[in-house]
């Protein structure tokens, strides 16, 4: 199991609960490496200020992970780990290897805009 | 400057060196402010296992940098995550930090320890192909390439050792290297030469990387005579060393030509109330117990300026 202090999903069953429950899911798929250490830190660093986006991570040598590993969106993807968005259930973006605090804000901010109430 | 805004010691990078002065300089009581670009913890969280941190057996970076950051909150230090600094201003008694936010916070002291980073080519093409050929971790990625043919770029000990580890999953490993020689030690050279699966291109560099969804082939520049080859590869890994993380500091404070901060053994720089710690200053020997010896002396040599500074400004008080 990845010891971060996110939520850990342990099945492809876990997986597709999560984002069916909810409207906005990034799960990073990854391993404790050094491109993947940084995603989780920024997950967990993330997690208060975007509470409208439920944060989740998977082992990527997981043989549950092939949601993940074999979505389709992944094709050409050579770099770990595998971070993915989901939007009602659907996946709206996919990165390949490390990204920086700013990438990942940009893609919270662009596919999961808070919905405001008037 | 507000109360609230206003720390005893403000530190600029969230690494190793960071999270020992925060330890330090709150543990003194000093309001302590640590500002970090991204994860706490620094290269730190990246290695995946310390064996020579005295005291610890074994551990993964990711925990003691947990552990760090866990000590240094219980002190009372206060840290921002993942917010990089705008603008500052390091002179006189009341330094400035802006956020990219645009808050502003003051503080006497100021402790630089923002660390370093690999150190990428800056060619065409490779932002676009990071993680889809483009890689700077074997242990990570170097299964994707089991099978294929892939270039390494670089001629220090990581590039060589790890042209090496990846044979284990590639056919082919060509190692591209800007110079006739390799600055590597020659156990490594050897073992790489020895190996049937390893090539070398020296003298050149890569130019461009080129593909479509994924890397095709990269362009090669013979750097002797100007020659470029279009050579097809499945992937491209990058180990050419670190650089510090000091361009915001450039044309402040002084530092060497490889932009490393110059301290003095009291880790001052050229500025009074400024110190700097860890890999980003002027330093042979880069490790996680390095940064903190440096970062301890740094703090306390912050808190004994800081107590002058209040002391100064008592008896100015108490004259006037």
């Amino acid at each position: 199991m990845l010891y971060t202090n996110l939520h850990h999903l342990l099945t492809a069953a876990d997986h597709q609960k999560l984002i069916n429950e909810h409207e906005n899911v990034m799960i990073c798929c990854g391993r404790m490496g050094p491109m993947c250490i940084p995603v989780y830190g920024i997950m967990e660093d993330l997690e208060d200020e975007y509470k409208h986006v439920k944060f989740a991570d998977m082992e990527f040598d997981n043989p549950e992970a092939y949601v993940i590993r074999n979505a389709p969106e992944t094709r050409g993807f050579m770099g770990i780990p595998f971070t993915m968005y989901y939007k009602n259930g659907k996946l709206v973006k996919a990165t390949s290897s490390i990204q920086s605090p700013a990438q990942i804000r940009t893609i919270l901010d662009k596919e999961f805009v808070p919905v405001t109430v008037s | 400057m507000t109360e609230n805004n206003h720390f005893d010691a403000i530190i600029i990078g969230g690494g190793p060196a960071g999270m020992t002065a925060g330890i330090y300089l709150s543990r003194a009581r000093l309001k302590t402010l640590i500002i970090s670009d991204g994860v706490l913890g620094g290269q730190m969280v990246l290695t995946h296992e310390i064996a020579n941190y005295p005291g610890v057996e074994s551990i993964s970076g990711y925990q003691l940098s947990n552990i760090m950051k866990k000590q240094a909150k219980t002190f009372g230090c206060v840290i921002k995550g993942n917010t990089s600094v705008d603008s500052f201003n390091l002179e006189g008694e009341i330094k400035e930090v802006t956020l990219s936010d645009g808050s502003i916070y003051t503080a006497n002291a100021i402790i630089l320890t923002p660390g370093g980073r690999s150190r990428t080519l800056n060619m065409p093409g490779e932002a676009q192909f990071k993680g889809r050929g483009i890689s700077y971790c074997a242990t990570c990625d170097g299964d994707f390439f089991t099978g294929k043919e892939i270039v390494v770029v670089g001629g220090g000990n990581s590039a060589l050792e790890e042209a090496v580890s990846l044979t284990k999953y590639a056919t082919k490993v060509t190692i591209v290297h800007q110079f006739d020689h390799f600055q590597a030690f020659e156990y490594a050279v050897e073992e790489a030469k020895a190996n049937d699966k390893i090539n070398f291109i020296m003298e050149s560099s890569i130019v461009k990387f080129i593909g479509d969804d994924k890397l095709e082939s990269v362009e090669i520049e013979n750097l002797k005579t100007g020659e470029i080859q279009d050579f097809k590869t499945d992937g491209v890994f990058i180990f050419i060393g670190y650089v510090p993380n000091t361009e915001f500091l450039k044309g402040t404070l002084n530092m060497n030509k490889w932009n490393e901060i110059i301290v003095d053994s009291d880790m001052l720089t050229s500025i009074p109330g400024v110190y700097a710690a860890g890999d980003s200053i002027v330093k042979r020997y880069r490790q996680v117990t390095t940064a903190v010896g440096d970062a301890t002396i740094a703090a306390l040599a912050a808190s004994n300026y800081i107590h002058q500074l209040k002391t100064k400004h008592l008896h100015e008080s108490l004259t006037h």
